[in-house]
């Protein structure tokens, strides 16, 4: 029987052009062509969709990802750009027999992982007694001379790992790669599951595809009991928003509810591991690091780091904290070491690997180096001490015959002079599986990534994982960065599996998300954001009155038109363009206090402030001088209060919330104060009380007031002393009150904080204020008193 | 020889520091058969918030300190009396250099003293072409490897001049090479590049080393510097030999050894983190004096 008969007896027009490559095994037809039985029942589904239906179901895939924020950044010669998440929408399918196999192997490694690791930092028998060799490991850069001799405070190194695999052309799976360092791709491959199972979202409610949920709760009680106290916290230690997988720490940090830290959030006093928190030095007893162990402290490792936190590595030496995984791991990443496993698991475990690694050849070694000299053409060559995944490299992984190819004759001197610093390695054939191309299924080359975390019933293996999709069928450019793509994993068995999801069962002790206290660095981002975002309104309100005046008049000069002017450059916003450069700044400030937050913030505000960033840039290339500058402006004005009412009526009330309120409220407040001092003046121009009341928002207020006509006594009260008014300066200095009274250490031992009095005293000044007393000088002596709140907010939460 | 020494090494920075953290590797080791630390303290001023004492991996004495005050000027003055011992081997039992690579793999230990933690590049050493080949032109595969090292150490010291403001601290060790301009511990990183560059370990030392004055003139009083040399291994039966590039000599009883490790990160007399927004100057003061 042919592939074209099965195809078309089963019905899969889908396959017609399905055509495995010779001598490599398919994860979706089997060695004589015919779909396995684990993946009919997904096949009849998808072929029962019209090609339309198919892409709207992609589609409504992708829209998913995009709402979730899901991005990915990849580096290219003009700098890094995050990229829309590649999806192969297709999963693979995997039996739940054909797991088994895999998830045995796999865990018998991670303890194999587990034992060579505690040696190596430990009594390093492996290398005395000859299974590794000494010159390796001394040459790594990943051996981290000042772990040595340090046991873990856990009682592990290990905690989470990954492992790349993939399938040989016998059907049999190999290990490519042991992930031990900082393993990322657990949220990618949770955000991938989603979207995956909204395309095809019926099938997946019946389909018995095994659930992740499970094994996150696991590892999450697992570091919950890691900690020493109930108080203390677990943390989530990210290089910060300019990592590649930034993202999925914000993600992983938010559906554990774990607090993001970077290093600078942290200090470590007598030896204890603390973070720099709004109520002050709170202890981190169990830290999940997502930072390399070169970069986590500049005195004792890497000097050169500036995203570390000094002194961590006494922190680890004195014990305080249980780092996950411990540092000095990423010596199991080098890839050299496939070289001496398979001799070590005999010697450790009295085990054969149940799962082989690729095999791999050290040319550190003579009698190594001739037999791979001897074969190879066919080998592919590497660095020793690489950590990389295989396949992301073609500038310095490539296959013996290639090199012969370019420089002929010379392949052995060139293995000789490398000898210590080269791998040789049995060039990998992955299998292929089916990937969505223009109305067809075609065969594409993949690995996957497997997840394992360390729980209390021992090692737990995620019940699916992340595969990598070639785009080509070269297995060489399956790395995202050169346009491979990522696809879900699907465990099938015969059995519905239990619904899970992370909130707990009844039956299972309540567990609340540590709330706990607020990072400054968070804080300080809250705060400006709340500051920018206010002040980018205050700018947007001042810009339309002007422009809509401009409009009037028709003459720049005009003598109120460039009073106008004349302030609005005053603060930074001189109207020399319909959207002054100036404010798009502000906004950009404010998506990138907002992006330092992210754990912190719904995915709908994030969106909504890109877009209101990207709305402002859009229009400043757009409009011309002589545009319906007012128009534009409202529809500014509309989205940024858009994306205040989404910030604050959905933000729950934490700490976090009222720094970003305390932001808003005063910047609110010193802009109305220095906009009244200005324009109540005795020679300010004709219209300047109109001026304020349309900025201040009140004209409609005013009418409703105050019966009599407008006069400057009716505008400072309503615009500074109104308790009533949401724009006037009283109301802010009301609310700043009521946020800082609430702030830990507001009120010390009955005495009141600096910035509690300052505020109190601003408070009050105002409140004995008359219209009549209230000169500009008396304004603008509130607009800086106003204004020094920040510096003492700063200095009591902040630094 | 007994010496007495004293060191003073004084930041000032331009706007408060807020806190640092510092790890200093000042205090002269005690070498068995090489030297003793007879007495040592080192005083801070101002006082550190927190202090510590304890042996990094090569076995360098370390003290850590803290400051969480905000503080303008920073002192360190160590006080010590140091009994040195060694003195250079007359035999050279060294093998060929090409038999080098054989006692090395035979090598199954990972001990700081070992000599394959310092034959890759390290952390402020990566390896470059340049030092291979200067290396090669001054050495063939027959000599012995103690002739090796010291005709490396001559050959820098003939044709690098000794320059105090040629470099920093921070000068790429290429850099300073190429320019063949240095103080000692470019000196030290260059020999050393070169040895590892042809399959000889060699190591950074950091300590201090007794000016000694010319014959009828007083012993200039401040005018030593703190110093560093290289350590070379030189096969199983001799194990490790000091040459001093910057002098052209093999070190004996007119240097103090303080830290030894792959580079000058591994033995640097002070490091550390400040949390501070300007700039710092330094001032060192040192006396080596012999009782």
């Amino acid at each position: 029987m042919t592939l074209e008969e099965t195809a078309s007896d089963k019905g899969y027009g889908l396959l017609k052009s399905y055509r495995p490559y010779p001598g490599v095994s398919d994860e979706l037809l089997d060695a004589v062509g015919q779909v396995r039985s684990v993946w009919r029942p997904f096949l009849d589904h998808l072929s029962a969709l019209t090609t339309e239906e198919i892409s709207d179901r992609f589609a409504r895939g992708n829209q998913y990802l995009n709402d979730a924020g899901v991005y990915f950044r990849q580096y290219g010669q003009d700098g890094a750009h995050e990229r829309e998440w590649p999806l192969s929408h297709i999963p693979v399918i995997i039996s739940e027999d054909d797991w088994q196999v895999i998830a045995d192997g796999l865990v018998q490694r991670a303890e194999l992982l587990e034992h060579v690791v505690a040696d190596l930092y430990g009594q390093n028998h492996l290398v005395s007694e000859g299974y590794l060799p000494a010159s390796l490991i001394a040459r790594s850069p990943e051996w981290q001379r000042p772990l040595v001799g340090i046991s873990p405070k856990s009682g592990h190194f290990l905690h989470f790992l990954s492992f790349e695999i993939g399938r040989g052309p016998d059907g049999t799976w190999w290990v490519l790669s042991d992930r031990a360092q900082a393993p990322s791709g657990a949220g990618f491959a949770l955000e991938n599951r989603v979207a995956t199972g909204r395309v095809f979202n019926e099938f997946f409610a019946k389909a018995n595809v095994h659930r992740l949920a499970g094994f996150f709760r696991a590892f999450r009680d697992h570091l919950v009991d890691l900690r020493d106290e109930t108080d203390s916290r677990v943390s989530i230690l990210t290089p910060g928003p300019l990592n590649d997988t930034y993202f999925e720490h914000a993600y992983i940090a938010r559906y554990l509810g774990f607090m993001l830290l970077e290093g600078e959030d942290l200090t470590v006093k007598n030896g204890q591991l603390m973070v720099r928190t709004v109520s002050g030095l709170q202890p981190v007893s169990v830290l999940w690091r997502r930072l390399d162990t070169a970069w986590v402290d500049p005195v004792e490792l890497n000097e050169t780091s500036h995203i570390g936190t000094p002194g961590l590595v006494q922190a680890v030496r004195q014990g305080s904290v249980s780092m996950v995984n411990a540092l000095g791991t990423g010596i199991l990443e080098t890839r050299a070491l496939l070289a001496f496993l398979p001799r070590i698991s005999e010697r450790l475990l009295g085990e054969h690997l149940k799962l082989p690694n690729v095999a791999t050849w050290w040319c550190g070694e003579d009698s190594t180096r001739a037999y791979v000299k001897e074969h190879a053409e066919s080998m592919m060559f590497s660095p020793a001490l690489s950590t990389a995944l295989p396949f992301t490299s073609a500038q310095t992984d490539f296959i013996g015959r290639d090199f012969e190819k370019f420089h002929k004759g010379i392949l052995e001197t060139w293995i000789d002079s490398k000898s210590h610093n080269l791998v040789a390695q049995e060039a990998v054939t992955l299998s292929t599986t089916p990937a969505y191309d223009n109305g067809l299924l075609v065969p594409r080359p993949m690995s996957l990534r497997v997840f394992l975390a360390r729980t209390s019933s021992g090692w737990e293996v995620m019940s699916g994982g992340f595969a990598r999709i070639g785009r080509t069928e070269d297995a060489s450019a399956i790395a995202m960065q050169a346009g491979g793509s990522a696809a879900d994993v699907w465990i099938v068995g015969g059995k519905k599996p239990k619904k899970e999801t992370l909130l707990h069962q009844a039956e299972s002790p309540f567990f609340k998300t540590q709330s706990g206290a607020l990072p400054s660095r968070a804080a300080d981002n809250l705060f400006w954001l709340g500051r920018y975002i206010e002040r980018a309104e205050g700018a947007v309100r001042l810009l339309r009155a002007y422009h809509a005046r401009l409009l009037e008049t028709a003459d720049p000069d005009a003598p109120f038109v460039a009073q106008i002017a004349e302030y609005l450059e005053e603060i930074g916003v001189a109207p020399d363009s319909p959207v002054p450069e100036s404010l798009c700044m502000m906004l950009q400030s404010a998506v990138i206090s907002a992006s330092k937050v992210r754990d912190r913030f719904s995915v709908d505000g994030w969106l909504a402030l890109n877009d209101l960033a990207q709305t402002a840039n859009g229009a400043r290339r757009a409009l011309r001088v002589d545009a319906d500058v007012p128009r534009a402006m409202g529809l500014l004005l509309r989205k940024i209060t858009g994306f205040s009412g989404l910030v604050h009526e959905n933000m729950y009330r934490f700490t976090g919330w009222r720094f970003l309120s305390i932001g808003r409220a005063l910047e609110r407040a010193h802009r109305m104060a220095d906009l009244l001092s200005v324009f109540t003046a005795p020679d300010a121009p004709e219209g300047s009380l109109e001026l304020l009341l349309e900025v201040g928002d009140s004209a409609m207020s005013m009418s409703r007031r105050y019966a009599v006509s407008l006069s400057q006594g009716t505008v400072l009260d309503l615009l500074a002393m109104d308790p009533k008014n949401p724009r006037s300066v009283m109301y802010q200095l009301t609310d700043m009150k009521e946020h800082v009274g609430i702030l830990p250490d507001a009120d010390e031992n009955g005495y009141l904080s600096d910035l509690a009095r300052s505020l109190l005293q601003a408070h009050t000044n105002l409140a004995i204020a008359t219209p009549e007393t209230l000169t500009p000088e008396a304004l603008a002596d509130l607009r800086d008193r106003i204004s020094f709140l920040s510096v003492e907010l700063t200095d009591a939460y902040i630094r | 020889m007994l010496y007495d020494l004293n060191l003073e090494i004084t930041y000032d920075y331009a706007s408060p520091a807020n806190s640092g953290r510092h790890a200093l590797r000042l205090l002269p080791a005690t070498l068995p058969g090489e030297q003793r630390l007879v007495s040592g303290n080192i005083r801070l001023t101002p006082g550190p918030s927190e202090r510590r004492d304890r042996n990094d991996f090569f076995g360098n004495a370390v003290t850590d300190v803290v400051f969480r005050k905000s503080h303008s000027e920073l002192c360190f003055k160590l006080k010590a009396r140091v009994d040195r011992i060694t003195t250079p081997d007359e035999f050279d039992i060294s093998p060929p250099l090409h038999a080098l690579p054989r006692e090395l793999a035979n090598i199954q230990a990972l001990h700081p003293d070992e000599p394959v933690h310092f034959l890759a590049p390290s952390p402020r050493l990566p390896l470059a072409p340049a030092f291979a080949v200067y290396a090669e032109e001054h050495v063939d595969a027959g000599m012995s490897v103690v002739s090796a090292v010291e005709a490396i150490g001559k050959a820098l010291h003939k044709d690098m001049a000794f320059d105090v403001d040629a470099t920093t601290v921070d000068t790429p060790a290429l850099e300073a090479f190429e320019r063949r301009h240095g103080v000692c511990q470019d000196f030290s990183h260059i020999m050393i590049a070169c040895l590892r560059s042809i399959g000889i370990p060699a190591g950074y030392v950091s300590g201090f080393l007794r000016t000694i004055p010319p014959k009828g003139q007083p012993r200039l009083e401040g005018a030593d510097a703190m110093h560093a040399w290289v350590r070379a291994w030189c096969g199983i039966e001799i194990g490790w030999i000091e040459y001093d590039p910057t002098n052209a000599l093999r070190v004996g009883q007119d240097h103090i050894v303080v830290a030894r490790g792959r580079d000058y990160g591994d033995a640097a007399p002070v490091k550390g983190v400040l949390r501070t927004a300007g700039s710092q100057t330094t001032d060192h003061k040192v006396d080596v004096i012999p009782r």
